[in-house]
């Protein structure tokens, strides 16, 4: 229950803080951020975008870490846990898809250009939705379970190549806080404080639909399998 | 070593026998290059397309090719129901190496095919470092082969087999194919070798990550 | 001598249990025979026993003179044969035997491989593929390609399957002969081939009283 309170007033934090906080050239008093030169107001996105993204990548890796839990254990919890997590992270993979191609729009004038991010988050939706359509065209549920963690560890050792190929071919126009070390966004600490509340939330949102989850699936397990004793 | 040669090598024969005596992929491959060779001729007329476009059909042919001939080797044993025989008979791991090995060599003589089909008939498409192209015909040749040899094993354990498998193959070999056509592209330029020296490395780690982790996960796919 | 011991063995499809406790051990110059109904089973406890697919729990070891064998190479020391164990139809059946023991790894013997296929009597159509030949030919074939190797132990799902008469009397010789050095698991539902058994396992009433 608190743990649910604690959300509400998390993402109610952002939802009015990144929205309505004012952004100023050089901020004086706390509640004040710094503009971000030639983003303006749509540098808000950061609140909203970056933590779906940072969501799916997490959900992708809890994926690949239960998927690898099954092949050792061949428990079937595991496999519920990474299916789970993968539907999650796809879920999440698409607002974030969504989200960063309406900023592109206002931003760099198209939804789509290839971009690095663009493209390495367009391959992110490719494999989760080979995974499905993996998941979906095998009927016995063992199998099922192994192909797809297989599937999805090869998927995961492919994904560091893209790192090093993408920056390669393609250069970004990408505003990177936090990696980038000529950043173009200077964070003030009021909105790092905002951008790590919204992070937190984010996360907790999807522990929280993740265990709700896991507890249904788990249920109907239970339930399927007193049914065949 | 010798003795996981063997097996492996007398499992290779065994396909190659039988693909000679059934030509299941290879008449198929050879007019499917021959197809889609021709609608692109007749599509770009006597346009000369850049060579960004040229680098990359080449291997949107080679891909599709692969996809339409690699996953043969595993469903053929499926739907004739040698599966079981195979593991009666023999280790995974020999089954794998096996099947790799055909699937290299289907490749080599299709890829072989296509590209002096291609570099005949396609305007503008003339090789000038002919070093990096052979080094991207090879590298991008057993790439190809070990990553559509483990989706291939994948795909022939669900229902629906042939339209999975490009869809499962693509993300994985998007980084491979994303290298090949950029140094294909390099080929076409002229460039100097050394220019693609760090995408060949790139290409040498995909293919050892691959075939390592196909290795590894082999037991899992293969075992029901 | 080679020695099979499985110990408290289970078996689950997903949420769907076929058995469990699975206990056996069998010695050489024995047949364990396997019976249950449809369903129960049979076949599935007999891919476990030949390292097909693996059980959900329990252990089964291979021991050959007191020493346990790797579950990788057990496939060296039985001959499998059951109905729905398939040979390449696009191969003679004389081209099948010899290229089962190039995969396995072992020499490729003309004269015996003849000799075999005399025994169960297709050395008349030895050249010919095997697509041309009747279900009862190929479980004959099936005989052979388990015998080649000189295995240990015989596994037989449902040995009777498609034979005739002729055939049956030829594999109740093979089995009789079999016994003298090795071993035999049948798994049967047929009242005569339970009498040759030994012992018996039967998945009804281990499931009934569990």
């Amino acid at each position: 229950m608190i743990y649910k309170i604690m959300l509400g007033i998390g993402l109610t934090i952002i939802i009015i803080a990144g929205l309505s906080l004012p952004m100023v050239e050089i901020p004086k008093f706390w509640y004040e951020m710094p503009i971000v030169p030639g983003l303006g107001d749509k540098a808000r996105i950061i609140f909203f975008h970056v933590p779906t993204a940072w969501v799916s990548v997490i959900a992708f890796i809890s994926s690949l870490y239960f998927g690898i839990k099954y092949l050792r254990t061949k428990e079937f919890v595991n496999d519920i846990k990474s299916s789970t997590a993968a539907s999650l992270g796809f879920l999440f993979c698409i607002l974030a898809t969504l989200t960063g191609a309406i900023w592109a729009k206002f931003s760099w004038g198209t939804y789509w250009n290839w971009d690095p991010r663009q493209t390495s988050i367009f391959i992110l939706l490719l494999i989760y939705g080979a995974y499905f359509t993996l998941r979906s065209s095998i009927e016995n549920e063992e199998k099922k379970a192994t192909l797809s963690a297989v599937y999805s560890i090869i998927a995961g050792l492919t994904v560091p190549f893209f790192i090093f190929i993408m920056p390669r071919i393609v250069s970004s126009l990408h505003p990177d806080p936090i990696v980038n070390p000529q950043a173009k966004i200077h964070m003030n600490p009021t909105m790092l404080t905002i951008f790590l509340i919204s992070l937190l939330a984010f996360t907790g949102v999807y522990l929280w639909i993740f265990i709700l989850k896991i507890r249904v699936l788990n249920l109907i397990l239970h339930h399927k399998m007193k049914e065949h004793e | 070593m010798i003795k996981y040669l063997i097996p492996i090598i007398a499992l290779f024969q065994k396909d190659f026998k039988s693909e000679i005596r059934t030509r299941y992929a290879l008449n198929a491959l050879v007019m499917f290059v021959i197809t889609t060779i021709s609608i692109i001729l007749f599509a770009i007329a006597y346009e000369t397309p850049p060579y960004e476009i040229l680098a990359g059909i080449l291997w949107i042919i080679i891909f599709f090719s692969a996809m339409s001939g690699m996953a043969r080797t595993f469903i053929s044993e499926e739907e004739k129901n040698t599966v079981m025989t195979l593991h009666i008979i023999t280790t995974p791991i020999t089954v794998y190496f096996g099947k790799l090995l055909f699937n290299l060599v289907l490749l080599v003589v299709i890829n072989c095919f296509s590209t002096v089909l291609y570099i005949l008939l396609m305007p503008n498409f003339s090789i000038k470092s002919p070093d990096i192209f052979i080094i991207t015909l090879i590298l991008g040749t057993i790439g190809l082969a070990s990553t559509s040899t483990i989706i291939a094993a994948i795909i022939a354990k669900s229902n629906t087999k042939g339209t999975l498998y490009p869809v499962l193959s693509f993300p994985i070999l998007l980084p491979l194919l994303l290298e090949v056509i950029k140094t294909t592209k390099l080929a076409l330029e002229g460039e100097y070798f050394q220019k693609a020296i760090p995408d060949f490395q790139v290409m040498i780690a995909y293919f050892i990550v691959i075939t390592t982790s196909s290795y590894l996960l082999f037991d899992y796919i293969w075992k029901d | 001598m080679l020695k099979i011991e499985a110990i408290n063995i289970k078996k689950s499809f997903g949420s769907r249990k076929i058995f469990s406790n699975i206990n056996f051990s069998l010695n050489s110059k024995n047949i364990l025979g396997i019976t249950g109904k449809n369903g129960s089973g049979k076949s599935t406890l007999v891919k476990i026993i030949a390292g097909i697919i693996t059980a959900s729990s329990g252990e089964l070891r291979y021991i050959l003179s007191d020493k346990v064998l790797d579950y990788s190479e057990i496939n060296k020391y039985y001959g499998f044969v059951s109905p729905y164990l398939q040979l390449y139809d696009e191969f003679s059946a004389f081209e099948n035997i010899a290229l089962i023991s190039k995969i396995r790894n072992i020499y490729v013997d003309e004269k015996k491989i003849q000799q075999l296929l005399e025994r169960v009597g297709l050395i008349d159509r030895k050249d010919d593929y095997v697509r041309e030949f009747s279900s009862g030919m190929k479980q004959r074939l099936k005989y052979v390609a388990a015998l080649y190797h000189n295995p240990s132990l015989l596994i037989l799902d449902e040995p009777r399957s498609n034979l005739d008469s002729e055939g049956i009397s030829i594999i109740y010789e093979i089995i009789n002969e079999h016994k003298l050095n090795g071993s035999v698991i049948i798994a049967t539902n047929d009242l005569e081939d339970i009498q040759i058994c030994d012992s018996i396992i039967d998945l009804d009433k281990i499931s009934n009283s569990k």
